[in-house]
């Protein structure tokens, strides 16, 4: 049986495992498809490649997909999301001294109590002309989205009293011990690679911000995607069944050891290993701490495109590009998440199909059962530090109650 | 018009910024550091930025043209929509230009063709450059095999090339390969020390 060929872009990252895995232990195989990976060193030329066709589809930052249909920085191009590939998996890692200022008992830090610290340190920064300098890894990410909505709400102006830079992943950890960054918001290994290092200390995870943060995304041209839509429903089969085997905690040995390979993330298995089991080495003098739900790819339909979650990475993108809101762009922007797709991939298969595409973000507190079309759905706590609700039909009313 | 060319390999800088001399693009820099690159972009003030696609900095400079308020016209990515043929034949040959605000497209264009024809060039240099020496390094391992071929089997060099090439071609592999392969037997079982 001949394959078809799939390229996907990716950067070497730890939640770039579900195509990886797919690729290497047979799960795309099974569904006739064979996966090349297309490794690049940034989001740019991951977004370029799948744009002009070096790509078929790519591991991409959720939120870079809809600044790439709105046209932000560049035409617009409309690209749809079938499939998400994890939720959370990041961190704030800070240096040493800062991170003990803002966590003098170590170990994870607790959101409002570190802010309120920060406050106090970014007013002392301030004074002696040494602004506080923060790395996240690209405009249009859920890691500038989350750490921005965690300094705002402690009373930090992210554009005002700090300094906001992007720093590639491969490139936090340098940046941190180079002192060119008090600070990173990175996907894994590189928040440990900083604390192996001993050039950082991890304050936060993304989990603690909110625990059911969209992160990465399988992302297509929308045309490529409706030009071949059985491939596609074949990809998101055997996606989903990586990720259901990614979870399998015999599994994270063999798994750790394919993603460390040089043609992958290129890094110590151990790191990895570390992350996909969520079990964080947050000091490197101490042990390492099961951080629950730190990386969440498979569990409660963490790959399912909720239209709400697309709704909220729009309202991020307004509050910090400092637009208008607009009903047009918030349509275009929903329509990225494709649920459709989604249902129409797994349908007759074992997989939870949500009832509903959108749902209140951040109103569970515990696990509850969940309205499905097929098999049984369940969903965990999904709370953001603040304790705010995000309705995807009130958009502009949520962004006025946000503090600027 | 000022023109930085960045680019991590210093060779193919040094190619696209000679054929920008040659054109009369004089006022040209090629930036080969990814440390203080930013710094160097502010001080120059480019109004054409060419960038290889794999350069690892492409995220930063983006940001950079997007928030920076030292550069007098932002600069944005050349997607002009009209211009996306251009753009397409810039990124198949692995190059991406940025371009300041408000410059003609008559100028721009003659830039990005030039970039393109240049990092093609450059590819297939680089291609005959690695074909020349896999040319090379399959001529030694075949007189090795050859001498190999010699002594085990008493047989002087024409019928030691002549028992290659038939292996090869009956089992259908490149007389390098089958050579590679004696030669490793040889390495691995041979009475050598």
């Amino acid at each position: 049986m001949t394959l078809d060929r799939i390229r996907i872009g990716f950067l070497p990252l730890v939640d770039a495992a579900l195509p990886i895995l797919a690729r290497e232990l047979g799960f795309a195989e099974a569904e006739g498809i064979e996966i090349e990976p297309v490794r690049d060193m940034t989001w740019a030329t991951v977004r370029d490649r799948l744009l002009y066709g070096h790509s078929d589809a790519a591991h991409l930052i959720a939120p870079l997909a809809i600044a790439t249909t709105l046209g932000r920085g560049r035409p617009p191009a409309p690209l749809s999301v079938p499939f998400v590939l994890g939720l959370n998996g990041n961190a704030i890692t800070l240096a040493p001294a800062l991170a003990d200022a803002l966590n003098p008992d170590g170990g994870l830090a607790e959101p409002r109590a570190a802010g309120k610290r920060l406050v106090e340190m970014v007013r002392a920064r301030n004074a002696e002309g040494r602004r506080i300098r923060l790395g996240v890894v690209h405009r249009y990410s859920s890691h500038n989205y989350m750490l921005r909505y965690w300094l705002a709400e402690c009373g930090v102006r992210p554009d005002e009293d700090v300094d906001i830079v992007t720093v590639s992943p491969p490139f936090a950890a340098d940046a941190l011990a180079a002192g060119e960054v008090d600070g990173i918001c990175v996907g894994e290994p590189w928040n440990s690679v900083a604390v192996d290092r001993g050039v950082g200390k991890i304050l936060l995870v993304t989990a603690q911000v909110w625990r059911r943060g969209v992160e990465k995304v399988l992302a297509m041209r929308t045309e490529r995607l409706e030009d071949s839509r059985d491939l596609v429903h074949r990809l998101i089969r055997a996606l989903h069944a990586a990720a259901a085997h990614f979870i399998e905690p015999e599994s994270v040995e063999k798994n750790a050891a394919i993603l460390a390979r040089p043609e992958y993330v290129d890094g110590s298995a151990i790191l990895i290993r570390r992350a996909i089991s969520d079990r964080i080495l947050l000091a490197n003098d101490t042990e390492p701490v099961h951080v629950p739900d730190f990386m969440f790819q498979y569990r409660q339909g963490a790959n399912f495109p909720w239209v709400s979650q697309a709704a909220w990475l729009y309202s991020q993108l307004v509050r910090w590009d400092r637009i208008p809101f607009s009903e047009a762009d918030a349509a275009k922007a929903l329509r990225v998440f494709r649920p459709d797709v989604y249902r129409a991939a797994l349908k007759g298969t074992g997989a939870p199909l949500p009832g509903a595409s959108s749902k209140l973000e951040g109103a569970i507190a515990s696990e509850i059962g969940a309205g499905s079309t097929q098999g049984r759905l369940l969903l965990g706590p999904d709370r953001f530090f603040d304790g705010r609700h995000f309705d995807p039909d009130d958009i502009g009313g949520y962004l006025e109650a946000l503090p600027g | 018009m000022r023109i930085a060319v960045i680019d991590e390999s210093a060779g193919r800088a040094a190619v696209i910024a000679e054929g920008l001399n040659a054109a009369g693009l004089t006022d040209n820099v090629v930036i080969t550091e990814r440390s203080g690159l930013l710094a160097r972009l502010e001080g120059l003030a480019p109004e054409v930025v060419l960038i290889n696609l794999e350069n690892p900095s492409r995220d930063v400079l983006e940001e950079y043209f997007t928030v920076s308020r030292a550069l007098a016209k932002p600069i944005a990515m050349f997607v002009d929509q009209s211009n996306e043929e251009a753009t397409a034949a810039a990124i198949d040959a692995g190059v991406s230009a940025y371009i300041v605000d408000g410059l003609s497209k008559s100028r721009i264009k003659p830039i990005l063709d030039l970039a393109v024809r240049r990092f093609q060039a450059f590819s297939k240099l680089q291609r005959e450059l690695h074909e020349a020496k896999s040319a090379l390094a399959d001529r030694a391992v075949i007189d090795r095999a050859k001498t190999i071929l010699m002594a085990r089997r008493g047989i002087d060099e024409p019928g030691a090339y002549a028992l290659l090439r038939s292996h090869a071609m009956r089992t259908n592999r490149r007389i390098a390969d089958v050579a590679e392969a004696i030669v490793t037997a040889e390495n691995l079982l041979g009475d050598h020390p």
